[in-house]
């Protein structure tokens, strides 16, 4: 069974083959018996998940079951979900049970789905390894020595490791699509307004989007179908209409125009890395597609205008937590503004104080213009050489990360090393288009690659397309690691 | 380029972090390295071009002026640090 | 005078929406602490804001009624700061691109000194924006710690930013009064001090003249105009004793303390103001169209200052008399309702209309009559009760019904001040009242007649004094056939019937 897709399992619950109780609790025993080691799961509440599982069951057996009835799902833990701890991997919400659901949360529960749990995270989703959770590092079931990436590491070590159906990641410079591309898993990042950022914990705000991450093109699409639309909370949530993203599911890929830009392929890509996503490629042109070689000439840019941008963003975002109206507050203080720094500076970890550093001094006074106003001109240069791009293509294609997942602590104590490895992601976070992560192979050490495949605004669609025809053609996808 | 000590800790104030001397001279360090990758920006010929807050060219939205919100001082409360007669407790201020 | 000074305020309305700027939650004052403060409010972790049109329309509306320029596009920017009161760390506000441009108030200055003159003056407004208000932090209720108050948190401000064009005490606050009278008249703030609902932010700087501004001080949140006024003067005074006795003005954040009468500066707040403001990403930009716009100048009501115009050239009333007719817009409903009233009623209209202005002149005739009596009785009685112009127990069509009767004659003025009196305490109309009082006057010719000829027939002595040329003694012939009438007679009459009868 939980080698399924998810609507073969919505239809075999709805068949009555197996409970959602049954089949929550097959997940909740590998849990158990996995996670200790993986460390993907932050909080796990059977009792409540059983719960929810059983009101899946009566909603079955009522006839009133949806695709995603008494599946059982992982939520990322930047989630606000109620009665929930929801930590975002902080030590400054060690003790935040949230008192309200999520929009994304909400959706799931509307549509009968199963929460199995809150998953790991780098702290306030600032990482590219998961080696910021204030919980501990998640390691990678495809090697555990290895990180899944970040930071919905915890979300794709999770699916990787089959201790949920799917989950939901969010992503502000690659944070779906590069964890998935490190776990051999599927990731989707929207178009972004798609999904509503409604108590999603907030890391940069002009960035941040959630979306679905699963085993395949298919989960994901029934996910989106559930997580996408209007939410009137979130000023950036989109009034669009409804749309069912698996109706292009089976569409051939016929005269499909494929941009390669050349930047992707420059210096610093691993050759492993490469050579898989030059298979995928040829792959597409045995499906009938057809191979445009494009430029997207700021890409290197992409990396000094996101690290200006989300600091910033997120400098400002973070001043919330301060230890007056919910989580952490320091033991010991002397005055106002001491409880204030060391509540801060204790709950905190490391990469988010760096962060929250750049982004208050490029803000400060004296430096607005030099960095934040020229870094969001920048960004319009970015998001221009995608609309030049998709006068010629219709989806583009790359690599994910430059290479596989690495060793934990391999990256040690240089953050500039760790934001290089941004470089394919970002620049989709920046224009605000879709972009997803598909396993396309195995490089060295026999870890996963990812094919990243980014759409114009609001192709996913057709981008499920795209993905869903390799994995009929291919079985990266279904592969799992050994020991699973 | 390279950030200097007062930098730093004007920085850590006016972001309200209490950090020790060892850790400021180490953020100097990291935080100067992480600016040498974003000078790369400068370089940039930026005139005439527009900044971009948003990823989409969308107007705000409006809300009704109707009250949709009630009272949740409880459960709110409970999660509080500290909270004396529906009051959130810091230490004094003083103006 | 050898110091000039220069003073530009800084106002904070409270707009009367029923709910926050960028949430739900209630606006309404007093509640229990923290009672409307909801998730937005508090600022937990992942809430968004989404704007409230009712705080947008009532910015459109001032920046209609002072003529200014209204943004076809705003933008909300993040002003971050650490305090207690301020849930997010930042308070969402606007900086480059305000919602209210460049705009302008005529008010009316009654100088303090007491032989100078009342004049006009045009103060500038730099700008007006949207802004959400802080909590409220509660000190004292246990030793060593604050409380705080969320309740306030996010309920839409009006922050209007004046140009340094006052150069008085007396300028500042006829200018708060004016921007006060104005955000009530338009319905966009209720404008009630005591609850904070428009609380005013004063700089202050003096300068020989000629010379370039001297250094500001900014006495923060007055909630008074006479503590306003206090606090000008008492900062005035600093800032040129200071500067005199060879110190040096540094610019501060100051608080007025209204037991003693001083200011002082701000002990908080005080390290580097480095408000790294940036676009709020959160929100996005505010696009207000032509259209909009139209629609919101359509609802606006004819403004004091038009009114104030209107009634010197119709009414031919004086400008200060105007002022006080428009201080209120319910005082100015009062004025045109009971005009309006008494010209139905014939009041004023030449009985043999030769002039082609016997309109004008009704017109004339009873705004002046109502004037006299809104700015006398009525402003004296809500005095002494301690009552609001909204809370006038008299109607337009009691008062018209009162004078009505005043101009036809039917009572003298010390008995309308009777059947007034009576009115405000029990209510009821004019007519009515005189009746059952028997305020009525006698008016009956052969009535008074007999008055003087009893009076004449009894001070025959006095009668021949006064024919023999001492025409002082005619008051006393007055006050003797009024007080035989029992105060009922017809003055005018009176006065007509006495003359003749005692030239004899």
């Amino acid at each position: 069974m939980i080698e399924s897709s998810l609507s073969q399992m919505g239809a075999a619950l709805r068949a009555k083959k197996i409970s959602s109780v049954e089949l929550t609790q097959l997940y909740l025993d590998r849990i158990a018996q996995l996670n200790p080691e993986l460390n993907a799961y932050i909080t796990t509440r059977p009792e409540a998940t059983l719960a929810q599982a059983k009101a899946a069951d009566a909603r079955i057996a009522a006839g009133t079951a949806e695709a995603l009835t008494g599946i059982p799902f992982g939520q990322k833990d930047i989630f606000c979900a109620k009665d929930w701890l929801t930590t975002c991997g902080s030590k400054m919400l060690h003790n935040f049970v949230s008192p309200y659901d999520a929009h994304v949360i909400s959706q799931f529960n509307n549509a009968g789905a199963v929460n199995l749990g809150k998953t790991n995270m780098d702290e306030f989703a600032m990482g590219s390894s998961n080696e910021t959770s204030h919980y501990g590092s998640v390691k990678n079931p495809w090697d555990k020595a290895r990180v899944p990436g970040g930071s919905s590491g915890g979300t794709a070590s999770a699916i990787a490791a089959r201790l949920c159906a799917a989950a939901t990641g969010t992503d502000t410079g690659g944070s779906i699509r590069q964890p998935a591309a490190l776990c051999g898993i599927s990731g989707l990042k929207p178009t972004y307004g798609v999904v509503s950022r409604y108590g999603m914990i907030a890391f940069a705000s002009s960035l941040d989007q959630a979306g679905p991450m699963g085993r395949n093109a298919e989960d994901l699409a029934l996910m989106l179908n559930t997580m996408a639309g209007f939410d009137e909370r979130d000023s950036t949530s989109l009034q669009r209409d409804k749309e069912d993203y698996a109706r292009d599911l089976n569409k051939p890929l016929n005269g499909l125009r494929i941009g390669i830009p050349k930047e992707f392929f420059a210096e610093g890509l691993g050759s492993d890395v490469a050579k898989a996503v030059e298979a995928a490629i040829a792959e597409y042109k045995k499906m009938g597609a057809v191979i445009v070689d494009i430029s997207l000439p700021n890409t290197r840019l992409s990396i000094p205008v996101y690290y200006v941008l989300a600091p910033a963003e997120a400098s400002s975002n973070l001043s919330r937590f301060d230890g007056v109206r919910y989580g952490y507050r320091a033991p010991e203080y002397t005055d106002l503004a001491d409880m204030y720094e060391k509540s801060r500076a204790q709950g905190f970890g490391a990469e988010v104080q760096r962060r929250i550093m750049i982004g208050t001094y490029v803000l400060s006074h004296g430096y607005y213009d030099a960095y934040y106003l020229q870094a969001q001109k920048i960004r319009r240069l970015i998001a221009q050489d995608f609309v030049e791009a998709y006068k010629h293509c219709d989806v583009i294609m790359g690599p994910t990360s430059p290479s596989t997942a690495f060793k934990l602590g391999e990256k040690g104590d240089d953050p500039v090393q760790m934001y290089l490895s941004d470089i394919y992601t970002i620049a989709v976070n920046l224009a605000g288009l879709p972009g997803m992560s598909i396993p396309c192979g195995f490089g060295d050490n026999n870890m996963p690659v990812g094919l990243q495949i980014i759409g114009n605004y609001f192709d996913e669609a057709r981008m499920l397309n795209v993905a869903h025809q390799y994995q009929l053609a291919t079985d990266w996808h279904s592969r799992a690691p050994q020991g699973i | 380029m390279s950030l200097s000590t007062t930098d730093v800790e004007k920085v850590a104030r006016l972001a309200r972090l209490a950090m020790t001397p060892a850790e400021i001279e180490t953020a100097r360090s990291q935080l100067s390295g992480i600016f040498g990758l974003i000078e790369e920006m400068q370089a940039v010929d930026t005139k005439g071009i527009e900044p971009m807050s948003h990823a989409q060219d969308v107007a705000q939205r409006l809300r009704e002026d109707k009250v949709t919100e009630f009272n949740q001082r409880e459960a709110f409360q409970a999660i509080a640090p500290q909270v004396e007669g529906g009051l959130y407790l810091v230490p004094q201020v003083i103006e | 005078m050898t110091w000039e000074i220069v003073i530009g305020l800084e106002v904070h309305t409270q707009l009367s929406t029923n709910t926050k700027i960028f949430s739900g939650a209630s606006t309404a004052f007093g509640a229990e602490p923290n009672t409307q403060a909801d998730a937005v409010s508090l600022a937990l972790p992942g809430v968004l804001p989404v704007l409230n049109k009712g705080a947008v329309e009532r910015a459109i509306k001032f920046g209609l009624a002072t003529g200014a320029h209204i943004a076809p596009r705003s933008v909300f920017a993040r002003k971050n700061y650490f305090y207690p009161d301020l849930p997010k760390g930042y308070q969402i506000s606007q900086f480059d691109l305000p919602v209210v441009g460049q705009g302008a108030l005529t008010i009316q200055v009654e100088p303090l000194s007491g032989n100078a003159k009342p004049y006009e003056k045009t103060v500038r407004i730099t700008r007006a924006h949207l802004e959400e208000d802080a909590g409220k932090s509660v000190h004292g209720e246990s030793q060593g710690v604050t409380g705080v108050d969320l309740n306030r948190a996010g309920t839409p401000l009006l922050e209007i930013v004046s140009e340094p064009d006052m150069c008085s005490a007396a300028e500042a606050v006829a200018y708060a009064k004016a921007l006060h009278t104005l955000v009530r008249w338009i319905g966009i703030c209720d404008g009630n001090m005591q609850e904070g609902s428009f609380r005013c932010d004063v700089n202050v700087s003096v300068r020989k003249p000629g010379q370039p501004l001297g250094t500001r001080r900014e006495i923060k949140n007055l909630n008074s105009f006479k503590f306003m006024q206090q606090a000008i003067d008492y900062e005035v005074q600093w800032q040129i004793d200071t500067i005199e006795n060879g110190g040096k003005v540094h610019q501060a954040t100051i608080l007025f303390n209204p037991d003693t009468g001083e200011t002082r500066a701000m002990r908080s707040k005080e390290d580097a103001h480095d408000y790294r403001y940036f676009p709020d990403p959160d929100l996005l930009p505010l696009e207000i169209s032509e259209e909009w716009k139209e629609q919101v100048r359509a609802t606006l009501p004819e403004l004091p200052h038009a009114k104030q115009a209107r009634y010197v050239s119709n009414y031919a009333l004086s400008p200060s008399d105007a002022a006080v007719l428009t201080s209120s817009r319910e005082t100015a409903d009062l004025f045109e309702g009971v005009v309006k009233h008494l010209l139905s009623q014939g009041v004023g209209i030449l009985t043999s209309p030769e002039t082609p202005s016997a309109e004008a002149h009704a017109g004339q005739f009873a705004a002046k009559l109502v004037a006299n009596w809104i700015s006398g009785e009525v402003s004296a009685q809500l005095n002494r009760d301690g009552l609001d112009i909204a809370q006038c127990p008299i109607t337009a069509q009691q008062l018209g019904g009162m004078l009505t009767r005043i101009a036809d004659g039917t009572i003298s003025n010390s008995g309308a001040k009777e059947v007034f009196r009576t009115m405000w305490a029990e209510g009821g109309e004019a007519d009515a009242i005189i009746e059952a009082k028997g305020l009525k006057q006698v008016s009956d010719s052969g009535a008074i007649e007999a008055i003087v000829d009893g009076v004449i027939a009894a001070n025959a002595d006095k009668v021949a004094e006064y024919r023999s040329g001492k025409d002082k003694l005619f008051g006393f012939f007055v006050g003797a056939a009024m007080k035989a009438s029992q105060g009922k007679a017809n003055p005018a009459q009176l006065n007509e019937v006495l003359k003749k009868k005692l030239a004899g």
